[in-house]
């Protein structure tokens, strides 16, 4: 139903509310990519089953909505269920996630055969199933809120994420959904939303941190009878996945974001640019816009009034360059994504050179409560310089990897330590890489500093999207530092000589030192070119390709030493690096090794100790696969 | 020359659409979606329906790595080797992919048009390191015992 004013959609807010709170218990089932991998869908159908066989419980059932990834999306409408599919809860690692509300028990890695166990026991007779609670460290954690992860992080644009229906717009409506479009369009006069966001100062939560509200202050100033509003949502830096979880778990948050910039600049068409890597944002963003649409919210006169917008998606083809800003509105375009050189800026002349609003997911998710909470009381969460909070994704070795979301200004080792529970099999920690392959690297003596814009740019680093990579002391960070080199140069779009050419020496270099080629000289050329391109490239991609490598060198130049001087990788990551040797104790002589050896590099008389020739040894390994007595080595 | 229901198709996917330039793109992804690539052919036809040059079109498609002249295996198969993945050893499962398929560094797919393995830099579902997926479902925690498995059952699916 269309909703034509103010008093309609209050009134379906009310009923929303009312329809929420009706079912006596809310089982949610994470319907998040890391969920759905690990077989959600299928515990999903199952509780639906289980709910529709069950009378004697009260369980209120709510309209369900067909969707894709669901094998029987189509039969989803005949049950009317309380069973609902939620956005990500963050805790990805930990996987089928099942909440039960009110109880709010957190069921973690849960298996089809588990349903009807907690179905009997938490539905019907409200006790936790103990096997399932999250434990660390001999604790059992009953609900989410107090599960260290959670208990430590602050969720504001991550609020609705595992809470709510990411398919039911009567959900977002019923927990405050809207509030700020309708209490913009009819408290406020554009001006006022411009004011509001500059006076909160918001600042760009996809890597650079510009001033948002600025930004908006310049577009809203342009004359021009057509302007646009973009959403970056090309998460493209590896190790990030904040956006794609707003995207999945709460999109209609961030398409009010999207109206109330259209609403304050004077822009009535939206584009959505989003990773092709991200199948099921996209369907969820289009599920959203359909029913935005059909409510009204989107479309001619939203709420009766003279506000009118539209919001189109594209979807990426596979090029991490148009993350940035012009290369994105050139593919929409339809044109290469590559950049171009400003000015004139995209305030001036973005998408189709016509004014436009540039901003990433999780800033216009930070739009709406700025509006309904008001400037004052966002400056009063994260630092001063930062305000509000920043979603990072924590991953690589750290015991709990995920989504999670601290006020702006908390330190490396809280993140690290207290919510991701420390290093991984407890090996001692070695580096965060922050920022992705724009970004650099933060060493133990970094661990309290404070994650903020300033306090970053101080060390050289850069938020950048949010990947936090934490790094143990068994990671190679010459390998690290090649790795980023060489995504990097892959992605390079090739229009300017020193991203395109200099990435290329880098990466040359870099494969050099991993194959114990490297010298002295290497390092100091790579510092040489690393600089030069930081300093003469055209856009953000190849100004920052060599921060990685720029860090590493410069926190962990011992490492790169002793791989170019003493042609050791400690950690044993780098094949070229390592030597096969045959222990004479434990030999037996029996000529297995040198009869399989590819390139006969292993002598040695029947029934006494063999011996590899080191420079003809490749490295491969086969001698140590078949030695039957355990006599072969690999020593780094 | 195709036959004629790939341009049947090709015009079916332009009227959805439009034919302005900015439908490049998602015209051409809706026809690669279709059959698991992009032919040429259709390619300039697409760029005569909208009235821009092949050269352009072509350098479009060729520009961003989505787009494949060359037709895909049944399944593809994409493996992770993100930041998150390639920390958690992302190598070693590519190394077992090329043990299961004889697939390489220069060669994506297999003869007989079962596999195609293409490398990804970001899935997005790093706390799952690390991830491959076929044809787009995900599968998290690979280890090369478990890509054994899969290719297991994939054959064993293929031979039935």
């Amino acid at each position: 139903m269309r909703l034509e004013n103010r008093e309609a959609l209050e009134e379906r807010r009310r009923e929303a509310k009312e329809t929420m709170k009706r079912p006596s218990h809310r089982i949610l089932v994470c319907a998040g990519t890391g969920c759905l991998a690990g077989g959600s869908a299928e515990i999903y159908d199952r509780f639906l089953e289980l709910a529709a066989k069950e009378e004697g419980v009260e369980v209120e059932f709510g309209e369900e909505i067909a969707h894709l990834s669901t094998p029987h999306g189509a039969d989803a409408n005949s049950f009317r269920t309380g069973v609902k599919r939620s956005g990500c809860h963050g805790f990805c690692e930990m996987g089928p996630l099942v909440r039960i509300e009110p109880s709010n028990y957190l069921y973690v890695k849960v298996k089809a055969e588990d349903c009807e166990e907690i179905f009997e026991e938490t539905i019907k007779n409200d006790r936790p199933v103990e096997r399932l609670l999250y434990e660390a460290d001999g604790v059992k954690y009953d609900t989410q809120e107090k599960i260290p992860f959670y208990e430590k992080q602050t969720r504001l644009v991550l609020k609705n994420c595992g809470h709510i229906d990411a398919e039911n717009i009567d959900e977002y409506i019923a927990v405050g959904g809207y509030t700020a479009l309708e209490k913009a369009l009819f408290d406020m006069t554009p001006e006022e939303v411009v004011n509001e966001i500059s006076e909160s100062d918001l600042r760009g939560r996809g890597g650079g941190g510009f001033r948002t509200g600025y930004k908006w202050q310049q577009v809203a100033r342009q004359k021009s009878e057509e302007k646009y509003v973009v959403c970056n949502g090309d998460e493209g830096d590896p190790g990030a996945f904040m956006d794609r979880s707003v995207m999945e778990g709460d999109p209609h948050k961030m398409l009010e974001g999207m109206m109330l910039a259209g609403y304050a600049v004077g822009a009535s068409e939206g584009y959505i640019y989003v990773r092709a890597e991200y199948p099921l944002a996209i369907n969820r963003l289009k599920t959203a816009i359909a029913q935005a649409t059909k409510a009204g919210l989107l479309g001619e006169h939203i709420l009766g009034t003279d506000f009118s917008f539209q919001i189109h998606i594209n979807r990426g083809a596979g090029a991490f360059v148009c993350g940035e800003g012009s290369a994105l509105t050139a593919s929409i375009e339809g044109e290469r994504g590559m950049p171009r050189t400003k000015p004139p800026r995209t305030v001036e002349q973005g998408l189709f050179a016509k004014p436009t609003v540039l901003n990433n997911v999780e800033t216009y998710a930070n739009v709406p409560m700025i509006l309904n909470e008001g400037a004052a009381w966002y400056r009063s969460i994260g630092t001063e310089g930062s305000p509000g909070t920043k979603a990072f994704a924590l991953t690589g070795s750290v015991k709990h990897t995920g989504l999670i979301e601290v006020p702006m200004g908390t330190t490396l080792r809280k993140i690290v330590y207290d919510i991701g529970g420390g290093v991984k099999n407890d090996v001692p920690f070695k580096a965060v890489q922050i920022g992705g392959p724009s970004g650099g690297c933060l060493v133990t003596s970094n661990l309290e500093v404070k994650l903020d814009f300033d306090s970053l740019k101080k060390l050289n680093a850069m938020i950048g999207s949010g990947g936090l990579v934490v790094m143990d002391e068994n990671t190679c960070m010459v390998e690290v530092a090649r790795f980023f080199m060489n995504f990097t140069q892959n992605e390079s779009c090739g229009k300017c000589v020193p991203c395109r050419e200099g990435t290329k020496r880098m990466l040359d270099i870099l494969e050099d030192i991993v194959a114990g080629k490297g010298t002295m000289e290497s390092l100091k050329t790579l510092e040489e070119l690393g600089e030069a391109i930081t300093n003469t490239a055209l856009c953000g991609l190849g100004k920052s390709a060599a921060l990685p490598v720029l860090s590493t060198l410069r926190n962990f130049r011992e490492e790169y030493i002793e791989h170019v001087v003493e042609k050791r990788c400690k950690t044993g990551t780098c094949q070229a690096l390592q030597q096969y040797k045959i222990l004479p104790e434990k030999c037996k002589g029996c000529s297995k090794c040198a009869r399989n050896c590819p390139v006969n590099a292993i002598d040695g008389k029947v029934k006494e100790p063999f011996i590899i020739n080191q420079k003809a040894c490749i490295k491969c390994g086969t001698c140590l696969d078949n030695c039957p007595f355990g006599a072969i080595v690999k020593e780094s | 020359m195709l036959e004629q229901s790939y341009y049947d198709k090709a015009d079916e996917i332009i009227g959805q659409h439009g034919t302005a330039q900015r439908f490049l793109i998602p015209i051409i992804q809706d026809i690669q979606s279709e059959y698991r690539y992009l032919p040429p052919e259709l390619l300039s036809y697409v760029a005569g329906c909208l009235g821009i040059n092949e050269a352009k079109a072509y350098s479009v498609a060729t520009f961003y790595e989505n787009f494949s002249f060359e037709a895909k295996g049944k399944y593809v198969i994409r493996v992770c080797d993100g930041t998150a993945c390639h920390v958690r050893k992302s190598t070693a499962i590519i190394n077992q992919i090329y043990a299961e398929t004889g697939l390489s560094k220069d060669k994506h797919t297999t003869d007989d048009m079962l596999f195609t393995l293409e490398t990804v830099s970001c899935l997005g579902a790093c706390g799952l390191a690390p991830v491959l997926t076929v044809n787009d479902v995900v599968h998290p925690a690979m280890t090369p015992e478990k890509v054994h498995e899969l290719f297991e059952e994939l054959k064993g699916a293929e031979n039935q």
